[in-house]
């Protein structure tokens, strides 16, 4: 009796189908690597033209922003991610509909507590911990460039 | 009478008297879209926010229910009611214009077993003539409040579970009506340790197996004098889970029972992976697929029960386990 | 060869996130922060812009670029500065990626309504 209750969240993972992770990993894998691909080919691109490598990437990063809170505008992104999964919550684009997206959601609740508090709700966690863990690292560095 | 532990069998007559349901498009396009009072196709509803929305749609079905039952807004005593909004938005919001008495109500998706039960017991004492119950849930306003802003790009696991966009209303009266409330099962919170949102069904099964195994008790009857035994929403996990608890304790009800999760969408063709939840979920299949088929006979007596999972984005990020709850309501047809 | 490469390497760190989707209970969020972080922390160690002569834009345009780029800030900045750089450096050099999130994500919240999903 009660053997169910006494391992529940095994036997709950026992009942619980799984998708299935080779093809979920991929998807991820194609969408991402065309992400990433399509990311070179505007470096490339912009070397070109005759921008500075470090002035080029910039660039990218700027044009993929933008096409990415373009697509979650238009409902597109979503989709997509729907497909690819980590593909594409990994790359910067999967940044840009982090802040997009929350920030097209909560319109309806103002300009400063709808869309200016809500806008770093999903990737406000990146930016501190970002933050922090680079700035830990440099006060390490810091401290060997003193000694 | 009260009975047993948790249940109260009805000497009063407690009729239903009218009954309405309104969806949203996916739902209308589901298997009982031609059940459906009203399928409305604008997201919105005619609103400007999916809390709006939502609200909208309550008021469109207190509207209908009390047309169904031949009343005026007047004759209503009390509005049972709730949804799963903060603080009951959508409900306050939508039934505002109605002057009518409210008790604002939260089980999460349970709500409409604790409507009926709460409008069957005031009624019971004397207390009104006729109350109005009712819930709804939106798919909007449920991903903003409990998962993420529409527009962002995540997967579901296949243990995921689809807020319904719709809910119901009955009308409850002591005087004439197809069917009859004969009995109630309140639900306890049953908490297994469970924590993963995303699995729904196996939060609220052990609550909706406890609320099913004391009814039989209470009641000192067989599975089998029921017609059919309808959960909520546990969808195709959670349904596996009642049947192995069930069976686990010596009853066998996979013959007789139906979860409105799962009946609500077509999981092939409409992509919900394990069925739906939502307190407009059991709300809606209630006041179409089940009424309309104790109105015609042919099922005699359902155990409805509404099954709840009670957390909020709060509990869940402190950590926190899921308890669920489920309430069950005898209805008894009146069709000889 | 830097496309191949680019496509491989962006495509494997995602296939290999996809894991930590599918068999924890993480959330995006969470997975989100230990990329920054790693990066970050293989910025320090220096193998993260081998990574990117390699592949690319397959090392720079997944997240864990970030971690990188803010510690390579933080690092010019304290060269430069000394002790205030570990202040200055990280927002300075992650500056274009979040302020173009910020300004094209609100401009969109002008722009459009919400979606249903269907």
């Amino acid at each position: 009796m009660d053997d169910i209750k006494k391992n529940y969240d095994d036997y709950v993972k026992s009942v619980t189908p799984t998708t299935s992770l080779a093809k979920n990993m991929w998807h991820a894998f194609l969408i991402g690597g065309a992400i990433c691909l399509f990311g070179q080919i505007l470096i490339t691109l912009f070397e070109t033209i005759g921008t500075d490598e470090e002035t080029a990437g910039a660039y990218e990063i700027i044009l993929l922003v933008f096409l990415a809170v373009m697509l979650t505008g238009l409902g597109i992104y979503p989709k997509l991610a729907k497909y690819a999964g980590a593909g594409t919550l990994v790359p910067i684009t999967g940044f840009a509909n982090s802040v997009s997206s929350p920030a097209i959601e909560f319109q309806k609740e103002g300009q400063i507590f709808g869309v200016g508090c809500r806008i770093f709700s999903i990737a406000g966690p990146v930016i501190l911990f970002g933050i922090l863990s680079s700035w830990v690292l440099g006060l390490l560095y810091w401290i060997g460039s003193v000694i | 009478m009260f009975l047993g532990s948790a249940s109260v069998s009805f000497d009063e007559d407690i009729f239903i008297q009218g009954y309405a349901s309104v969806v949203g498009k996916k739902e209308g396009e589901g298997p009982l879209g031609n059940l459906f009072g009203e399928v409305v196709t604008d997201p919105m509803f005619g609103g400007d926010s999916w809390e709006d929305a939502e609200s909208q749609l309550q008021m469109k079905l207190v509207t209908a229910a009390i047309k169904d039952s031949g009343l005026k807004d007047s004759d209503i005593r009390y509005i049972f009611a709730g949804d799963l909004l903060g603080q009951l938005i959508a409900t306050s919001f939508g039934v505002k214009n109605f002057n009518i008495p409210l008790f604002g109500l939260y089980g999460a998706c349970s709500t409409m077993g604790e409507a009926l039960s709460l409008g069957s017991v005031s009624l019971a004492a004397g207390c009104a003539e006729h109350v109005l119950c009712m819930t709804s849930s939106h798919f909007g306003g449920a991903e903003k409040t409990f998962r993420f802003p529409l527009d962002y790009g995540s997967q579901r696991k296949f243990s995921a579970t689809w807020t319904v966009t719709g809910g119901g209303a009955v009308v409850l009266g002591t005087a004439g009506g197809f069917a009859k409330i004969t009995g109630i099962t309140t639900g306890r919170i049953v908490d297994y340790g469970y924590k993963d949102k995303e699995n729904m069904g196996a939060c609220m099964a052990p609550a909706a197996a406890d609320t099913i195994l004391r009814n039989l008790e209470d009641f000192n009857i067989a599975p089998d004098s029921y017609d059919r035994i309808i959960t909520g929403d546990l969808g195709l996990i959670g349904q596996r889970i009642l049947l192995d608890l069930l069976e686990e304790k010596g009853y066998s009800i996979s013959n007789l029972h139906m979860d409105c999760g799962i009946e609500i969408f077509d999981g092939h063709t409409q992509d919900t992976h394990a069925g739906a939840s939502g307190c407009g979920c059991s709300a809606s299949v209630l006041c179409s697929l089940i009424l309309k088929n104790i109105r015609d006979g042919i099922w005699k007596k359902v155990l409805f029960v509404p099954t709840g999972a009670l957390f909020s984005p709060v509990s869940s990020n402190e950590g926190d386990s899921i308890p669920g709850i489920a309430h069950a309501v005898v209805i008894e047809s009146e069709c000889r | 060869m830097i496309y191949l490469n680019a496509f491989l390497i962006g495509g494997l760190i995602c296939a290999l996130t996809q894991i930590l989707i599918d068999k924890t209970k993480l959330m995006p969020g969470r997975i989100m922060v230990m990329l920054v972080v790693l990066g970050s922390i293989f910025g320090a160690i220096g193998w993260y812009d081998d990574l990117i002569d390699f592949a690319g834009a397959g090392a720079s345009v997944p997240i864990c670029s970030f971690g990188n780029t803010l510690w390579k800030g933080v690092k010019e900045d304290i060269d430069t500065y000394g002790f205030t750089g570990i202040f200055t450096g990280g927002f300075t050099a992650g500056a274009i990626g979040i302020s173009s999130a910020l300004i094209f994500g609100y401009l969109a919240s002008l722009i459009f309504k919400p979606k249903m999903k269907d």
